[in-house]
């Protein structure tokens, strides 16, 4: 694996002025960051701004190059950056650029359904540990097969939104009347192919678009293509060895793996790109007549598997929660950082207008434990005591399990962050996940335990019904 | 080594033909003009002028090489059960483990022994998901019967019988009455059978040493030591020949810890390991980097890691979003094992070997992706799909 650069061979390429534009306190701090991935190089503005630096400013963009390249896709705010992998294993640092999810839209919808389809596309939302989950772009499929209609719904389409599009079609006259009357908006263009390259390639060089460079079945033939298109001058490819569902997606798997593997340890540059997978593809063994719930349930499985490896961008066709939120909280879960902090501080929270007859109930100091229990209680209104005990950052479940949530553990915060002193009872409402311990809980601390409902999104009705009070 | 003075890019060297720069409405009242262009102006200025790339005449011929890794160390293979021939009752085995390759690498080595499902049973009716309840509410409480449905229908690999009633809390049955629930379930069914204690630290190690001793010749495996409990259970493994889930709480350093204490009794051939199994969106990447981990270990020489892996991927159901009625996210009917599928197909692609599995579609998906997934398949170009023109039915 190629060893990614330290402080010390970023440091002497930067200005060396300590100007602290970046907010640094030096340029060796602005460096040691740049090491760690955890600022980006446009930070340091008097490197792009000045001409005495431009040399320094390639070379440094060539040492931090990611052996997996960023691709951008779309213009403004709402532009999707994919790739800029660094590592092959999320353990070894972390995986950047979640994999960003564009849902289809066929051209031939009429224009209501077309808006219809845009603002579910760009609705599709939940709430999960204080961020909004959401979908990324949209895929506009040349279903016509008409230049004609693929330009001007590609038009109407850019006019509804300004979320990123990807234009997708095999055909290079689609392709080359769409990408005419939208390139500005710098859509991703699907795709080259063995048999397009030459017309589809100039039109990626011509309008500086990103391209798909698709040759499925065969890695050798995804080479070949990509190194023909760097030939003509495109520079932004994206990688798309082909989906296969069901009985291929051992195959895809293992593609998309090679792909990556080939580009981060053996510094193989020509797959150096980021990799497109199109879980969409199971819609052509949908049967007529079938339930499409079977074919939605091998996308989210296509998906699935494409997520854990490597597919920086997917299309998508089902916009459903069932389907979609399994999908979003995977890549939410693998895109983590791994070294983030997975505790909170321990101690003893207040929720809302809480005085002596509040409610006092505990939980563990893992962090997606808390922000649940936390959210329930805000979202409920409720005015109650949290307190947080140390399990060294494990849920309720596996702390009791591996002995780190214990009797004693609970009754020492109690003692340590003197609950007795805020309240006029000594009633402890416990996790249900802790039933197991409530009994010697009450032995060692002496206060009375109420077991309360297993998942705190009960917790609502539980205090509602007031019964935590009862003898 | 050049200077600063010579790396500023001439506007020659930028413009090239376009050499002229016109310069309207400026004054310029400076001795010395001295133009710095910002290198973005430069990069247009440079596309502008790149000379037109000649178009190849053909494609350029380029190959892949497979990516192929060094790995010195197999994964242990472990045999759970044991036929009438080898000294017990069981009608087959089942082997995990033995790879030579990280999880799915099929260009390197596809996985010597595909990953199994173990169906959960449970020897007293416990709560469980509306969704997975209604599968099971027949055999709640018959073990015997429950053990029968999960391999007849369900077509569990193995089953692994979870003696909960043993908690001190939950009715504190005996050792004794443990072993008759073991042989029951031993009569009812003809694959391997693992034996699940409840997670009472006073109870697992007398149950777990019953239960190895019922076992006799059985090859079972001993669920679980903890860094708590684990000698009395790796003593009787060692008495009656039985295998031991080693299981820790997502710790790689605890993992290993426990595994050299579990050597003082036991050899390679009797340890499977259990990192912690957390639920998709509740903490699954915990459980999936360090099975990716431990894996890799194992592969690449520590011998304190080179066991086959297993998930009690059941707690998938600890997540809300897979169980919690709310029309707002769709029927859980699908939410509910499309969430267990899910978490066990990001194990399954870390290097999980052994499933604790229980929604009966879980177990059918997870089936299909190991084989669906245990060699590469030749797919022609022209089978994969065009899937840019299909038309896909409205509202679907």
């Amino acid at each position: 694996m190629a060893k990614l650069p330290g402080p010390l061979d970023i440091y002497p390429l930067l200005p060396g002025t300590n100007c602290q534009d970046c907010g640094e306190a030096n340029c060796m701090a602005f460096a040691t960051k740049m090491a760690e991935h955890t600022v980006k190089l446009k930070a340091c503005a008097p490197l792009f701004d000045e001409a005495k630096y431009a040399k320094k400013l390639e070379k440094l963009k060539d040492l931090v190059r990611p052996p997996v390249r960023e691709v951008v896709i779309g213009v403004g705010d709402n532009a999707s950056s994919i790739g800029g992998k660094l590592v092959l294993y999320r353990h070894d640092l972390r995986w950047s650029n979640p994999t960003a999810f564009f849902l289809d839209v066929p051209d031939t919808l009429d224009a209501e359904g077309l808006a219809a389809r845009v603002k579910s596309i760009e609705e599709w939302t939940y709430v999960y540990i204080g961020t909004n989950l959401r979908l990324d772009g949209i895929a506009l499929r040349g279903v016509s097969q008409d230049p004609k209609t693929f330009a001007s719904t590609a038009k109407k389409l850019t006019e509804l939104t300004d979320w990123p599009v990807m234009l997708c079609s095999l055909d290079p006259k689609m392709l080359a009347a769409a990408a005419k009357s939208i390139a500005d908006k710098r859509p991703l263009l699907y795709a080259a192919t063995l048999d397009t390259w030459a017309e589809v390639g100039e039109l990626a060089a011509k309008h500086n678009l990103p391209l798909v460079a698709y040759a499925p079945g065969s890695l050798d033939n995804l080479s070949s293509l990509v190194s023909t298109l760097r030939a003509i001058g495109v520079e932004d490819i994206v990688l798309d060895p082909g989906t296969a569902s069901r009985t291929g997606v051992g195959t895809t798997v293992d593609d998309l793996t090679q792909l990556r593997r080939s580009s981060i340890i053996e510094d193989n540059e020509l797959v150096g790109y980021p990799i497109i997978g199109t879980p969409i593809s199971v819609w052509a063994d949908h049967k007529e007549g079938e339930a499409p719930e079977l074919t939605k349930w091998d996308e989210v499985l296509t998906g699935s598997a494409q997520i854990v490896r490597y597919a920086d961008i997917l299309v998508l066709h089902s916009i459903d929660m069932w389907t979609n939120l399994p999908l979003t909280f995977l890549r939410s879960n693998l895109y983590t950082d791994p070294v983030k902090p997975v505790a909170v501080e321990p101690g003893l929270m207040e929720f809302g207008d809480v005085g002596p007859d509040s409610p006092v109930m505990y939980t563990t100091n893992f962090a997606l434990t808390y922000f649940t229990v936390e959210s329930d209680i805000k979202q409920a209104g409720i005015s109650a005591y949290l307190l947080v005990v140390d399990t060294e950052g494990m849920s309720v479940q596996s702390a009791v399990a591996g002995r780190k949530l214990t009797a004693e553990d609970v009754a020492e915060a109690l003692e340590e962050f003197k609950v007795a002193e805020k309240v006029n009872h000594k009633i402890l409402i416990s996790p249900g996940m802790a039933a197991r311990i409530s009994g010697e809980t009450e032995e060692v601390s002496g206060w009375t335990l109420k077991v309360g409902p297993r998942d705190s999104s009960g917790i609502p009705k539980y205090i509602q019904e007031g019964k935590w009070k009862e003898e | 080594m050049t200077t600063d003075e010579e790396k500023t890019t001439s506007l020659d060297d930028l413009f090239g033909d376009f050499a002229e720069l016109v310069l309207e409405n400026v004054t310029i009242e400076l001795d010395e003009l001295r133009l710095g262009l910002r290198p973005m102006v430069q990069q247009m200025a440079k596309a502008a002028a790149r000379p037109a790339l000649e178009m190849p005449k053909s494609l350029i011929p380029a190959s892949f090489s497979p990516p192929l890794g060094e790995y010195p160390q197999a994964i242990q293979e472990i045999t759970l059960g044991a036929t009438k021939g080898e000294g017990g009752t069981r009608g087959n085995t089942v082997t995990i483990g033995g790879h030579t390759a990280p999880a799915w690498d099929l260009f390197q080595s596809p996985p010597k022994r595909p990953p199994v499902i173990a169906a959960d049973v449970f020897d007293m009716p416990i709560s469980l998901a509306k969704m997975v309840k209604m599968h099971y509410k027949e055999v709640l409480d018959d073990p015997a019967e429950w053990a029968k449905l999960v391999v007849d229908k369900y077509g569990a690999d193995v089953v692994t019988l979870h003696l909960i009633s043993t908690d001190r809390q939950l009715g504190d049955t005996s050792p004794n009455d443990a072993a008759k629930v073991i042989e029951d379930v031993l009569q009812a069914v003809k694959v391997p059978i693992l034996i699940g204690s409840a997670g009472d630290p006073e109870k697992d190690g007398p149950v777990l040493a019953k239960a190895a001793e019922v076992c006799e010749g059985e090859r079972t495996l001993l669920c679980s030591a903890t860094v708590d409990v684990y000698e009395e259970i790796a003593i009787a493994a060692k008495k009656h020949d039985q295998i031991v889930l080693s299981w820790t709480s997502i710790d790689i350093n605890q993992q290993k810890e426990l595994n050299r204490r579990l050597f003082e009794w036991l050899t390679p051939e009797q340890i499977v390991i259990d990192p912690t199994t957390a639920a998709l969106g509740y903490g699954l990447e915990y459980a999936f980097t360090i099975m990716q981990r431990m894996r890799l270990a194992g592969l690449l020489g520590d011998t304190e890691l080179c066991f086959p892996i297993s998930s009690g991927t059941t707690n998938a159901w600890a997540a809300r979003e897979a169980w919690m009625k709310n029309p707002e996210l769709g029927p859980r009917e699908l939410r509910g094992p499309i969430w267990e599928s899910v978490t066990a197909l990001a194990l399954l692609l870390a290097g999980n070997d052994l499933f604790m599995m229980m929604h009966p579609a879980a177990i059918k998906t997870v089936h299909d992706l190991v084989n669906w997934m245990k060699e590469r398949q030749k797919i022609k170009p022209e089978e994969y799909p065009d899937w840019t023109t299909l038309t896909i039915p409205e509202g679907a």
